[in-house]
């Protein structure tokens, strides 16, 4: 599992008034903390960069280059920002992302291919979000097809198919389920493609002390499914501990539930009924609530 | 070749929860068939139920053909209920509308005393709904539940705000309690999980908020119908509590029903067939004549 560290992210106040202010100090320390924990990528979401694009990006990719040895994401939706972050980068980034959005495709797609690296392609659409797996499918078939045709090979696409909260009333569940087939069937819709996902967005609007148990609960649920990277906390040490095998009897417990399998709680740990509880949650066998570990 | 019909079977039931004092009591829910699905395997033990609404002020805002059923008792509360059990319905359920803060800020133990007024003098039972204002609430709902102490009453709205301290009372008094969550399954099966913990299941109605038709209806539909399916195909036991539907208020505040009585009694009788189709097991209407119609139509 390739985990892209997501902890430099316009969203957090420290992030964006070091950047407002040009403060090295703190993204290179988020760069280099999340290094040691593990990670593999390391994700700069600037945002939409709309003040000095370029400017921004040159200073953000080179702190960070000075701090640490890794290859980078660079995630904006600004394509002039994208193509600045691009251009320095020293390793073979990722560009995150495009999506089948007939502007994002046009924009995004020409710059992966000129720089020759990495893509994120993701499924939205035109009109929104892909409500459930066959509209996904067709959604990035299509936008594969757009990128192949530009001589993007598939082996550079890494499909994201939209991770979206399982809190969201009615649709949190499904979407989770749909995720979770999408990218089982992935490899033979697109043979040769790679893929990824916000891994945590799963469990945006959850209870702040319950989210790690949800993310790491569905990277499990989607490592076993064949998924390939993760944009995600690096720096939940369990989350890295679990993508790379160790305690298998965990993600055991997990399978068993994504198998059907009606677990035995009274022989469990707390920890690992909580885990049993999450997947069956994930798995959509049972209806989410913020309180679903109090039943 | 022979055409069968396929017949269903599910394992579980909603609650069936009783309300009234001794005699003149209801029982709600308890069925394991989804709503109306009389041929597939199993069986509705309670028939969804009616109740017509009374306010405890003469309102203000309702159209002359809301107030000519009622105009003579308008003013007085226990008249006006005893109105509505003459006009068939199978409950009253008295609105506590002069509590709201920014209406009367009617003092709790008025009331109080009120409610236990019109309770003794029905012959079934009484639905209290009181502002909805959680704050307010949390005084006027332990008031009303000490002084109907022993008669069952089904007693709401609990809200996540309130539902420690007022849940405690309704339950110290033996009534039964209506859940009330804003239009979502997530956060209605939470109250509920946080209920159980010290109230029992069987004893708690859920409203997920009731709308008319044509002013987001589909979305209490969808709920109403989720909540059915996941509590008896999906054996939640946390939504296997029956629904109550509010609808009345809803429909005759529309356009529709301010332009004309026949506009607002169709609207009226459309809502409550949907949400009884929907999965609603006790509406609250407002009209005697949409409850007639409603009635009609079912039998």
């Amino acid at each position: 599992m390739i985990l892209i560290g997501e902890s430099i992210h316009i969203i957090s106040r420290k992030v964006s008034k070091a950047i407002k202010e040009r403060n090295p100090r703190v993204i290179q320390d988020l760069a280099m903390a999340q290094a040691e924990a593990g990670a593999d990528y390391i994700d700069l979401n600037v945002g939409p960069a709309r003040k000095d694009p370029e400017d921004l990006m040159n200073w953000i990719v080179n702190a960070v280059q000075e701090a640490v040895d890794l290859p980078l994401s660079i995630d904006t939706m600004n394509p002039i920002a994208m193509e600045a972050g691009l251009k320095l980068c020293k390793k073979r980034p990722l560009l995150n992302s495009a999506s089948n959005k007939t502007e994002s495709k046009q924009q995004m797609l020409p710059l992966a291919k000129k720089y020759g690296c990495d893509v994120v392609l993701s499924v939205f659409a035109d009109y929104g979000m892909p409500a459930d797996v066959d509209m996904r499918v067709s959604s990035i078939l299509e936008a594969a097809e757009y990128a192949n045709s530009l001589g993007i090979p598939n082996e550079d696409i890494w499909v994201d198919p939209i991770v979206l909260p399982i809190s969201t009333a009615g649709e949190g569940q499904a979407h989770a389920k749909a995720n979770l087939e999408f990218i089982q069937i992935l490899p033979e819709l697109l043979p040769g493609v790679k893929s990824t996902v916000g891994l945590s967005n799963i469990s945006n609007g959850a209870p702040e002390e319950l989210r790690p148990l949800l993310n790491r609960t569905f990277l499990v649920m989607l490592q076993r499914n064949g998924l390939y990277s993760a944009i995600a906390d690096v720096l939940d040490k369990e989350l890295v501990q679990l993508s790379k095998g160790e305690f298998p009897e965990i993600a055991q417990l997990i399978y068993r539930v994504m198998d059907g399998e009606e677990v035995d709680l009274s022989s469990l740990s707390k920890e690992e009924r909580d885990y049993v509880k999450t997947a069956e949650v994930l798995a959509g066998k049972m209806l989410y609530s913020d309180a679903w570990l109090e039943t | 070749m022979e055409f069968k019909l396929p017949v269903e079977s599910y394992p579980n039931r909603v609650f069936e929860v009783t309300i009234g004092p001794e005699g003149k009591s209801l029982k709600l829910g308890g069925e394991n068939i989804l709503p109306l699905h009389f041929f597939d395997e199993g069986s509705c033990p309670n028939p969804q139920k009616f109740a017509l609404e009374v306010w405890d002020m003469e309102p203000t805002d309702w159209s002359d053909w809301d107030r000519e059923p009622f105009k003579d008792v308008i003013s007085d509360p226990v008249s006006w209920a005893r109105k509505c059990e003459n006009y068939g319905a199978d409950a009253v359920c008295l609105k506590l509308v002069s509590t709201d803060p920014a209406v009367k800020d009617a003092p709790a133990d008025e009331a109080a005393e009120l409610t236990r007024k019109v309770a003794e003098a029905i012959e079934r039972p009484l639905i209290v709904y009181a502002s909805g204002d959680p704050e307010k609430d949390a005084k006027v709902l332990p008031k009303v539940a000490e002084a109907c102490s022993g008669l069952n009453l089904l007693l709401g709205p609990v809200q996540r705000e309130n539902y420690e301290a007022v849940g405690q009372a309704i339950l110290a008094h033996g009534h039964a309690l209506i859940a009330q969550t804003p239009l979502d399954i997530n956060l209605l099966k939470e109250l509920n999980v946080k209920l159980s913990k010290f109230f029992p299941l069987e004893r708690i109605v859920v409203d997920p908020l009731s709308s008319a038709l044509g002013y987001g209806f589909e979305y209490s539909f969808s709920l109403m119908e989720r909540v059915k399916q996941a509590g008896i195909i999906f054996k939640d036991e946390m939504t296997q509590t029956p629904i109550i539907a509010d609808l009345g208020t809803e429909c005759w505040k529309t356009k529709q029903a301010k332009e004309s009585k026949e506009q607002g009694l169709l609207w009226e009788g459309i809502t409550a067939l949907s949400l009884l189709q929907a999965g609603a097991n006790i509406l609250i209407l407002r009209h005697p004549e949409s409850l007639k119609l409603v009635k009609e139509m079912i039998s």
